[in-house]
């Protein structure tokens, strides 16, 4: 069905390819200085070595999947303690929420990974095809030999940045320099070349073609990111009562009756999500800031105060309207509660791993038979107990029996049981986990019920090596 | 397509044409490439219908170009675990039960796949973990009716017991009411005296009496203390483990209608070296001698 003007509603809406300009500033220079951070970060981290001994990997951020170890310099982390994973996405969280309500949306323009490549691809297809205009004549342009080896010139550079990625990405999981030798020699393993291909063609993709589009149809943050802001939050706004009404200008002209802003949509042509800050807050805007710096430049130059777009909250906003000040409050109750969530969890982490016991234990009672009758009239449990040895040495541990009066242990198999009954030495082998069958016999009368406490423990270690079971008997 | 399109005066945004009762939906377009994506994953699922097994015919079905069957990647896994264990079970069969027991992986792998095998084949009657039930043995105590060591224990289930095997172990409880070689009085002055041996509650006139009909009938098979001798397997009734019940009813009938428990044997029905397995995983129970 034709509109007025002739177009045709549609209820898909075709991409409309956005051509963001270069620009200089502040905030873009804070943008190049955190994507070479990050960047560096990324391929860097596996290439540092860590010492642990002999038979230890040496890299020092490393996820041994068939290993089912996780290495972070001096931490060392089992499948068992995947809650320190837990407590690193609950942070990560936390912290992603703080940042947000205080200074809005930082994350998605300045350290997202879909917004760091994106800028990474959007330099070299600067470099390779121009600015804007360039690149927007260009693509009018019919196809000819120039544009051919330019598009090409402009992919081949994108799949090599993305072929490095994936590259990377895989180095996390393996040790860097043996597989670096392998993956050039083609002797890698499938699952290799199969990440590398995938994280390659991610994000050729993501960060070539379809940039913007993530954030505004793919990612759920954009989404959800409201209810951590507030009037309070720092965000990317346009101050309509210093800009409106707007206007060109020529120069010489009065200032008189009319906003600062000259309608020059130098703010849109930066814009990497191509919207117009003027209309106020939106989904779409990342809340990178290239906008300001784009402003802030014409301001200069047509002689008007800068900051005609800035980082402020709308609580100013609205008050500056009526010539009032509202001033910048960082500790609001939800700002609070987030930074004291972080502080907490921060800290039982940090209270974990520094308390982080080396040796571990684990008692699970049979379930079947749930006692046995002895021959004298004792009653006899069995109880499997696996002893996590986290230390790189061959260690001896004195498993002891506590919460039943003479009650004796057994150990099926190997594993010495002291004079008394009451102990048992059991060898594990460095980085292992030991598993031994251990009975407990205990006379009847000593029983309280069907079901006493049992408690066992590795003599001579802190808190976390107690394991609480209980000992079964006949109804009395 | 809407009916009728117009633009939204509020929001300057185009409508659908659909209207509820003066309400106006707004269109907020999908892009165009999110509908290439349906229509690349129906492309996808037709590849998926061509390659792997897929339409039913009238006798059979298109089996699919690249020939997939569930059931053979089924039989490939479980030859590569065959290959697997193929090894461990030949040094098994090799090794003497107590070798075995003396080296730590193979006593592992034999413990592991024991209690598979007993988990198939012996916990229908004696119950998971060897916990046994009334007539069939707890295999978990410290109490053995025809011994506890690996090579008893092995020879137990190989030829099984009151079985067909020719070298089967066998004994008989008479049935010494049914077949009228005791009264009901005597029957009743034994089951007395056998409460007495665990120094429980008995009448002290009627235990003498018994002690003399239990000398006399029952001591050479359960000895003169009633502890039992296993060459018979029979039971030690001086201790605190009955099969078939220690409460004084349970005792009478026992006299009177003799007991007899059969286990098959399973040489013919089980490889030797799971019986070697489930040997050693009967012995870890807690009661291996």
């Amino acid at each position: 069905m034709p509109l007025d003007d002739g177009s045709v509603a549609s209820f898909y809406a075709t991409r409309k390819k956005v051509y963001p300009k270069s620009v200089a500033g502040l905030y873009r220079r804070l943008k190049w200085a955190l994507l070479v951070l990050f960047l560096g970060i990324y391929y860097l981290v596996p290439w540092i070595r860590w010492d642990r001994g002999p038979g230890a990997p040496d890299q020092a951020v490393l996820l041994d999947l068939p290993g089912r170890r996780a290495y972070f310099f001096w931490i060392e982390i089992w499948p068992q303690e995947v809650y320190y994973l837990s407590g690193l996405l609950i942070l990560g969280a936390v912290g992603l929420f703080l940042a947000t309500s205080l200074l809005g949306r930082i994350w998605c323009g300045y350290a997202c990974p879909q917004t760091v490549w994106t800028d990474l691809f959007m330099w070299v297809e600067r470099l390779i095809e121009g600015d804007r205009t360039e690149r927007m004549r260009l693509d009018r342009l019919p196809m000819s030999a120039g544009k051919a080896l330019r598009k090409a010139a402009k992919h081949a550079a994108w799949l090599a940045i993305a072929a490095a990625t994936g590259g990377a990405w895989v180095f996390y999981f393996v040790d860097a320099p043996t597989e670096i030798r392998s993956i050039f020699t083609g002797r890698s393993s499938l699952e290799v070349y199969f990440f590398i291909g995938l994280f390659t063609a991610t994000t050729y993709l993501l960060a070539g073609w379809a940039r913007e589009q993530v954030c505004t149809y793919m990612c759920p943050w954009p989404r959800f990111q409201a209810a951590m802001l507030d009037v309070h939050s720092l965000v990317v706004t346009y101050r309509d009562w210093r800009g409106e009404p707007r206007g060109k200008h020529k120069q010489g002209e009065t200032w008189e009756g009319r906003g600062d802003c000259v309608d020059c949509r130098a703010c849109v042509a930066v814009c990497p999500t191509g919207i117009d800050i003027r209309d106020g807050q939106q989904l779409e805007c990342i809340g990178c800031g290239l906008c300001i710096d784009a402003c802030d430049e014409i301001m200069l130059r047509v002689g008007r105060p800068q900051k005609l777009i800035a980082f402020d909250t709308l609580a100013n906003l609205q008050a500056a309207a009526v010539k009032d000040k509202a001033p910048y409050r960082l500790v609001r109750p939800r700002t609070a509660l987030y930074a004291g969530l972080l502080v907490l969890v921060a800290g039982v982490m940090a209270f974990g791993l520094a308390f982080r016991s080396t040796v571990e234990l684990t008692v699970l009672r049979d379930r079947s038979p749930l006692f046995v009758p002895l021959a004298d009239g004792a009653i006899r449990n069995g109880y499997t107990v696996k002893v996590l040895n986290k230390t790189r040495s061959n260690e001896h541990y004195t498993l002891v029996v506590e919460g039943i009066s003479g009650a004796r242990l057994t150990v099926v198999g190997d594993g010495e049981v002291g004079a008394d009954g009451t102990d048992a030495v059991l060898d594990v082998k460095p980085d292992a986990v030991g598993t031994f069958r251990v009975t407990v016999r205990a006379e009847r009368k000593v029983l309280s019920g069907e079901s006493t406490p049992i408690r066992f423990r590795i003599a001579g270690t802190a808190s976390n090596a107690v394991q609480s079971s209980i000992f079964m008997g006949p109804k009395p | 397509m809407p009916t009728k399109v117009e633009k939204d005066a509020v929001t300057g945004t185009e409508t659908t044409g659909h209207e509820w009762d003066g309400i106006k939906e707004l269109n907020t377009p999908l892009p165009t490439w999110w509908v290439y994506v349906l229509y690349a994953s129906i492309a996808w699922s037709i590849g998926l219908f061509i390659v792997y097994p897929s339409f039913p015919g009238i006798t059979g079905y298109f089996s699919g170009v690249v020939g997939y069957s569930a059931r053979e990647e089924l039989a490939d896994k479980m030859r590569v675990a065959e290959n697997i264990k193929a090894p461990f079970l030949d040094r098994i069969r090799a090794t003497s039960l107590d070798e075995i027991r003396a080296t730590p992986d193979l006593l592992g792998y034999a413990v592991a796949g024991g209690r598979v095998a007993f988990a198939e084949n012996c916990a229908g009657c004696h119950q998971a973990g060897g916990a046994g039930a009334k007539g069939y043995p707890s295999l978990a105590d410290d109490d053995w009716l025809w011994g506890g060591k690996l090579s008893d224990i092995e020879k137990t289930i190989r030829t099984g017991i009151r079985g067909t095997h020719p070298d089967t172990r066998t004994s008989l409880m008479p049935r010494f009411g049914t077949d009228g070689i005791l009264d009901r009085r005597q029957i009743d002055d034994v089951a007395e005296f056998v409460l007495s041996l665990t120094t429980r509650p008995a009448d002290p006139a009627a235990v003498e009496r018994g002690r003399a009909v239990f000398v006399e009938n029952c001591a050479s098979c359960h000895g003169e203390r009633g502890t039992g001798l296993r060459e018979f397997g029979a039971p030690s009734l001086a201790d605190k483990v009955w099969v078939f019940g220690g409460d004084k009813p349970s005792i009478v009938r026992s006299i009177a209608e003799g007991r007899g428990g059969v286990m098959p044997a399973w040489n013919d029905r089980l490889d030797p070296a799971v019986i070697k397995m489930l040997t050693l995983y009967v012995h870890t129970l807690g009661g291996g001698e």
